[in-house]
This record gives structure tokens, C-alpha cells and sequence, in this order.
């Protein structure tokens, strides 16, 4: 099986299904009095996050201590401009404490594949988020969420679901990941932004795009928000956060016009008023409370899987040299 | 014995024949010549070219002697059939006064491997604010003609404008590094769908172009020199091809990178691969190629850039651009250009040695191979290929891109003014090669 997740392009469509089916089994242990499994007990789930994120990091955590598993949060703040300690050196020292998994966040696109195949750590590596390039536990944990609400009973699939997401593409690591994984799943995906935000080659991306948020809600079956950083505005991606509100929010008329069934997402954290408005934040329609509580099970199937959880778990042959992984 | 009998080469790729290395100079040539109790190079099956000029090294020195030095770098250059290389201006101190440039030029002296020409920067630091003295520069020992501020583009319209005309007074050329800051903040590849794919900040041709068509108008408005360095794209080729059809003296480069390699490799994240200007997309490989076989690029540069272990060891955004360069050029050349059909050994001559000679006003390069010449000269097989391993360079620095890669050939011997630099294609003893030309 494969030993890192880098990317949701790593996964094929029968090892997306078996997280997915995974999850949905971790998902049930939450109704249990005692919401834990011993299946990684002696296993030590290493965090090394070199950017702030609280939400991912305690759901990693979540994750790894009720599988039984040790935990280890390794905070290494740093930028290229301040350099600290190498992701060499922490990666030596990872592998020297006995490390099974590290699961990284990393402002860096393409540390973690680093990570996994520089030769430094025998590890899994599983990206927590690198940069602007992946993010592909969210993307797991996005698809879940849809296929939960709108392919329940078995044999039911994501296919031909129409599947919105909506901002800054250009720098949403979430969004390329939901790309590559709803594809595999056989959903349709359109990506909707102000031409500023959608990167340049788009057009070679398997998915449809669109500057029209209105012409393209009416047909969607799940509506995935992103965030917007306001700072943007000041590097003239859009005029004014006014404008791009008005061009690209989600608001209650907005929302008046989806079909009964569509979801409303949005990986988080939201900026209210901003991308989404509070009313549609709050409505039956919003999932967003439950995409987190998803991510921990999401999170629990993917170290499951890759630390041995079941050998046709997360992949193909076996490769030690994990080197074929992008 | 004083000199050298190079027996059965073939200059510039033609019919072999003998050279006598005498005093500096070719004292004799043609077939048969007899034996004078000078020292014998067996050169059968070797192609003599004329000692090749860099118009792109960096030597690191001074600052970054943990990268480079002048010492390490020209011998470097001289395994790699090199006999004169000009140092980039971005050192530490930068080479902005005429200090800087007579220290890195004695350096080299002393070195005797290679003659090295410093380049002057043309702004205060490198710092885009106001020109460097650059004329103390030109009248100082080092008589520098070249001025860049490699590593950071001349940004400012009129302090490039100011600069071309301000060197014609003493015929000296602007090298300009054609990147757009504002089009370029943080950026980290080629912007292309691959860049969007790996989450990596694009470096857009238009970037480069715009810069060189503007300068292109600028020289010919002012009636100057413009040389642009490293040209990567399409685009640049055009408009270069473009602004030479008007008459105007610009001229190019390219470096042997960007005849080879492509954007496609970033897909790696292994920073070996981060340049700059960055590795583009084949369309633009094929573009060059074509732009240096029919003249449109004058002259191939290294962009030689050492770098220390750690500054490659690293995420790719942290890491620092560049490649080494100096002792693969040559069969790189050779792969993309003539094993392609696309140049002859005599036209590789004219790219490597005689036109970057021209450009950067030396006159004691870039000569032809005739008896009374200046004995620069390289002997190179083009039938030898070898893997390159890091360990063989004489570099002190290991960030090439193309160890476990197979080269078809390999450089055998260089000579400067008659002195072997190198020999069976190792470091030879050397004496003090004396007179710089």
C-alpha cells in the first residue's frame, strides 16, 4: 500500500471509496459512550506544523488519540525570509525520536513531498495542507460530506453531481484538491471566480470555470465557499471587498435560487460577510459544522489506512522508496 | 621545451591537422609538422575550437567564498574549455567600484587559470537608485566594458536610459537581467498550468519580454549597446530577431539550461532545478535552439551560479536560483545544437567564443585559429560520453542539475596564450600565464 498522502491525485477511485467507507465506520464510533479504537496503539502520529492552523492540527489530534495512537505536536514556526531549523534537521530529528506518521502542514508548496522523498525519514507523510498546491485530507473530508448527504445507501456514488466552488482559487490549496479528488469520484466540478483568481492554465484543468456565480448556482447540487482574504484587494485581485461580495458572496437571494437538496460548504475559517452571509452561514442548507466533525473520522480512516489499518488499504504494489508519488 | 605540438586536430571541426604552441601564440599549423622537442598532444579525433568566452559566471568571490572562489570557479571554466569569463557584478561587496573589479580582476592573475573580465554593476548596490561609478570601472586595470546588475533587473526607464547613453563614452555595453519586478513578486517557476498545478508563484514570460522590448526602444532611441542576458522565452527571441532587423545593436544570450531542460521538472520540488530565469516550456527550448542556429541569439552563457549544499537542501521556496554551469556547457552545446543538426563545430565557435569576445570587447579572444594568433584554444571530444557524477567537478560548489545524466562529450585540454590549463581533462600545472589579452 501506498505510505504517504502528498496529494488527492495519489488516489485512485477504489482507494478514495475505501476512505470514504472507512470513515463512514470511524464516523459510528462517535454515538459510542467510548469514542475510542486501540488500532494504533504503539504508533506515534507526529504534527509538524510550520504554519498556524488550530482547526487541522486538533483535528489530526482528535484523530490520531482515538485510534489510541501517540501524539506529538512539533510547532517549527518559520518563514523563507526567517530561517530556523531545516526541514532537514527536523525531519532527521522526527525520524531519530521513531516517528511512524507525520502529518505536515508547511507553507512551502511541495514540502511534504520533500519530506517523503528526500530519503531523510522512513515515515508516512500526509499533507496537511503545503503552501498553495494541496490540501488533500479536506478534499477527503469535503467528499465525505457530499457523499453523506447526497449518496447515501449503498451503491450510490458522487457521479454526475455538480459540484460549485467559489473564490480564490488561484491561492486555495482546498480547491486544487477537491479538483482532483471529485473528479476521481465522477462528479463535475466548475470553479467560479473573478478571472484574477483562477490560475493561469486553468482551461488544462479537467473542470469546467465560470465568472458568473448566478448562472451556475441554479444547477448545482453542492456550493463550496472559499475563503477571501481581504489582503487581496490591496495587490488588486478585486477592487474592493464590497464589489467582490456583491460578484461572488453568497447571500439569502443567492441561496433562494439552488435546488431543494444542494449543500452549502465551506472549508473555513468563514469571513461573514465577506464570501458568505451570516443567514446562509447559519441555514439548514450549511454543512460546515458537520465538515468538521467529518474531518476527525476522514482523518481517523486515512492514518488508519496508512499505518497498516489493512494492507489493500490506501493504494497499489508496495514502494518503499515512495518515490513514485506525485 | 616551450611549448606544444598538437598533433591531428581538427579546427573548428575540419580536416585534421598539427598546431605548434610557441610563445603564447600558434607558431605554426598544418598537417605534418615536424617534431621540435615541444611537448606532444595526441588530438586525433579531437575538435580544436577557439578558447571559449562566458559572458555569465559568477565567481562568488568576494562574499560567498563558501560558495565559489575565483580560484575554484575559473578552473572550473577552464575544464570546461574556457579561457576567459566575466564575473558577475553581484558579490559582496558588489562589484560597483573600481576597487571591486582590480581585486576580483588580480584575483583571476593569480589564478592563471582562466583571464577573468569583472563586470561592473551599473547601479549603486545593485539597488536600481543611481549609477555606479561606471566609468572609474572602465579606466581601472580591470577595464571593464560590461555593466549589469545581474540578479536584479534595471528597472527604471530612465536609469536604464541614463545608462546606455553614459557608457557609450567609453564603449562599454549594458547586460541587462530582464525581469519585471512587479510582474515577478515571490515568483518561483514558469508561469504555465503546470505552476497552478503545483501551487508555485508564476514567473510569466511577459515579465522578461516586456522589459527587453522596452530596452531594445531605449537603444535604439540613444544610439547604444544593449546586451540581454539569459533570454528564455519565445517571445524574447522574437523580439530580439525583431529589434536586430531594424539595425539596432542589440544582442542576446542563452544559457545551456534553457537549451535542455524544461518547466516540466519543477513537478519534482527538488530546488536543483530552480533558476532564474526559470526553466521553461518546451515550445520555448525548441525557440531558443532555433533563435541561436540562425543568429537571432549571439552567444551562449553559463549563468555559472554556485551555491552552498544547504541553500539547495531545502523547500523550493526557500531555496536559492541557480545552477552550476561552466564545466557542462560545452557538451550540453553539443547535445542540443549539433548533435541536432542545428549548428557546425565553426558556428559553435562563433557562439561560444568569437561573438561573447566581440560583445564584451576583448581582443585577445574569440581569435581564429591561424599561425600569429593568441594560442587560446580547447580541444574537445565530441565522442566520449560520460555520466556526470558531482563528485568529478572542480566546482566548489555541487548544484548541477545534470549528475546521472549522460553528456556526449568532454572537454581534453585547454590552453591559454599557450599554457595548458588542461590537460588529458584534468587540471594541468600551470606556470603564471603572464599578458592578459
Amino acid at each position: 500500500m501506498r505510505r504517504h498522502l502528498l496529494s488527492a491525485a495519489d488516489l485512485t477511485r477504489a482507494d478514495a471509496e475505501l476512505v470514504l467507507e472507512t470513515a463512514e465506520e470511524m464516523r459510528s464510533l462517535a454515538d459510542r459512550p467510548i469514542k475510542k479504537l486501540p488500532a494504533l496503539r504503539g504508533r506515534t502520529v507526529v504534527n509538524l506544523f510550520f504554519e498556524d492552523s488550530t482547526r487541522t492540527r486538533i483535528s489530526f489530534e482528535a484523530a490520531a488519540k482515538r485510534l489510541s495512537a501517540d501524539v506529538i505536536n512539533f510547532s517549527a514556526k518559520g518563514s523563507s525570509l526567517s530561517k530556523g531549523e531545516s526541514l532537514k534537521d527536523t525531519s532527521l530529528t522526527l525520524e531519530a525520536m521513531g516517528a511512524d506518521a507525520v502529518v505536515v502542514r508547511h507553507w512551502a508548496s511541495g514540502a511534504p513531498h520533500l519530506l517523503a522523498n528526500a530519503g531523510w525519514s522512513r515515515s508516512s507523510v500526509v499533507n496537511a495542507g503545503d503552501g498553495t498546491h494541496e490540501h488533500p485530507t479536506q478534499a477527503l473530508l469535503d467528499a465525505f460530506t457530499m457523499w453523506r448527504h447526497l449518496a447515501s445507501g449503498t451503491g450510490q456514488s458522487l457521479d454526475g453531481r455538480r459540484v460549485a466552488i467559489v473564490g480564490d482559487v488561484l491561492h486555495s490549496r482546498v480547491a486544487r484538491s477537491n479538483a482532483l479528488l471529485l473528479k476521481t469520484l465522477g462528479a463535475e466540478v466548475t470553479l467560479v471566480a473573478p478571472p484574477t483568481l483562477l490560475p493561469v492554465g486553468v482551461e488544462g484543468w479537467d473542470v469546467e470555470t465560470s465568472y458568473d456565480l448566478d448562472a451556475v448556482l441554479p444547477k448545482a447540487d453542492v456550493v463550496m465557499m472559499l475563503r477571501v482574504q481581504r489582503e487581496r484587494m490591496n495587490a488588486s485581485f478585486f477592487p474592493t471587498v464590497r464589489e467582490y461580495s456583491r460578484r461572488y458572496g453568497l447571500d439569502g437571494r443567492r441561496m433562494s435560487t439552488l435546488q431543494d437538496h444542494t449543500i452549502v460548504m465551506h472549508p473555513g475559517p468563514m469571513i461573514r460577510g465577506m464570501e458568505i452571509t451570516a443567514d446562509v452561514a447559519d441555514s439548514d442548507r450549511s454543512v460546515i459544522v458537520e465538515q468538521v466533525s467529518n474531518g476527525v473520522a476522514v482523518r481517523m480512516a486515512v492514518l488508519y489506512l496508512l499505518l497498516g489499518g489493512s494492507e489493500s488499504a490506501l493504494g497499489g504494489p508496495g514502494d518503499a522508496s515512495g518515490g513514485d508519488d506525485q | 621545451m616551450s611549448g606544444y605540438l598538437v598533433r591531428g586536430a581538427r579546427i573548428v571541426g575540419g580536416r585534421p591537422t598539427d598546431l605548434l604552441l610557441e610563445d603564447g601564440v600558434i607558431a605554426a599549423l598544418g598537417p605534418g609538422l615536424a617534431y621540435d622537442g615541444s611537448e606532444v598532444v595526441d588530438a586525433d579525433g579531437l575538435v580544436a575550437l577557439p578558447g571559449l568566452v562566458d559572458l555569465h559566471t559568477h565567481l562568488r568571490e568576494p562574499g560567498r567564498e563558501d560558495a565559489e572562489t575565483v580560484e575554484t570557479g575559473t578552473r572550473a571554466a577552464a575544464l570546461g574549455g574556457f579561457t576567459a569569463v566575466h564575473a558577475m557584478a553581484n558579490t559582496d561587496p558588489v562589484a560597483d567600484t573600481a576597487g571591486v573589479v582590480e581585486q576580483v580582476w588580480r584575483l583571476g592573475r593569480e589564478a592563471g587559470h582562466c583571464d577573468v573580465f569583472p563586470v561592473g554593476a551599473v547601479t549603486v548596490g545593485l539597488r536600481g537608485e543611481r549609477l555606479a561609478e561606471l566609468g572609474a570601472m572602465a579606466d581601472s586595470a580591470a577595464r571593464v566594458r560590461v555593466f549589469s546588475d545581474d540578479g536584479r533587473c534595471v528597472a527604471d526607464p530612465v536609469l536604464m536610459r541614463r545608462a546606455l547613453e553614459y557608457v557609450k563614452a567609453f564603449d562599454g555595453i549594458i547586460a541587462q537581467h530582464a525581469q519585471e519586478p512587479g510582474l515577478t513578486a515571490d515568483a518561483q517557476m514558469n508561469e504555465g498550468e503546470l505552476s497552478g498545478r503545483l501551487g508555485l508563484q508564476g514567473w510569466p514570460a511577459v515579465a522578461e519580454e516586456a522589459i527587453i522590448a522596452r530596452d531594445c526602444l531605449l537603444a535604439a532611441h540613444v544610439g547604444s549597446r544593449l546586451h540581454v542576458c539569459h533570454v528564455s522565452t519565445a517571445g524574447s527571441v522574437e523580439i530580439v530577431r525583431w529589434a536586430k532587423s531594424k539595425g539596432w545593436n542589440v544582442t542576446a544570450e542563452a544559457c545551456p539550461h534553457h537549451l535542455l531542460l524544461t518547466d516540466a521538472l519543477a513537478a519534482t520540488y527538488d530546488p536543483i532545478y530552480k533558476v532564474n530565469p526559470p526553466l521553461r516550456s518546451a515550445g520555448d527550448v525548441e525557440a531558443l535552439r532555433e533563435g541561436l542556429a540562425d543568429g537571432t541569439v549571439d552567444a551562449v552563457a553559463t549563468d555559472h551560479a554556485p551555491h552552498p549544499h544547504e541553500d539547495k537542501d531545502c523547500e523550493w521556496q526557500a531555496a536559492a536560483s541557480g545552477m552550476l554551469g561552466l564545466e557542462t556547457a560545452l557538451p550540453i552545446v553539443q547535445q542540443t545544437m549539433v548533435d541536432t543538426g542545428l549548428l557546425d563545430w565553426a558556428a559553435v565557435a562563433q557562439r561560444m567564443s568569437v561573438r561573447p569576445a566581440q560583445i564584451g570587447r576583448l581582443s585577445g579572444h574569440g581569435r581564429p585559429l591561424a599561425v600569429g594568433e593568441p594560442a587560446n584554444l580547447v580541444l574537445y571530444d565530441p565522442a566520449s560520453p560520460h555520466v556526470v557524477e558531482a563528485a568529478g567537478l572542480a566546482s566548489l560548489s555541487r548544484n548541477t542539475p545534470y549528475v546521472g545524466r549522460e553528456l556526449p562529450g568532454r572537454v581534453v585540454a585547454t590552453f591559454l596564450r599557450g599554457t595548458a590549463t588542461v590537460l588529458d581533462g584534468r587540471p594541468a600545472e600551470h606556470a603564471s600565464t603572464g599578458a592578459r589579452g
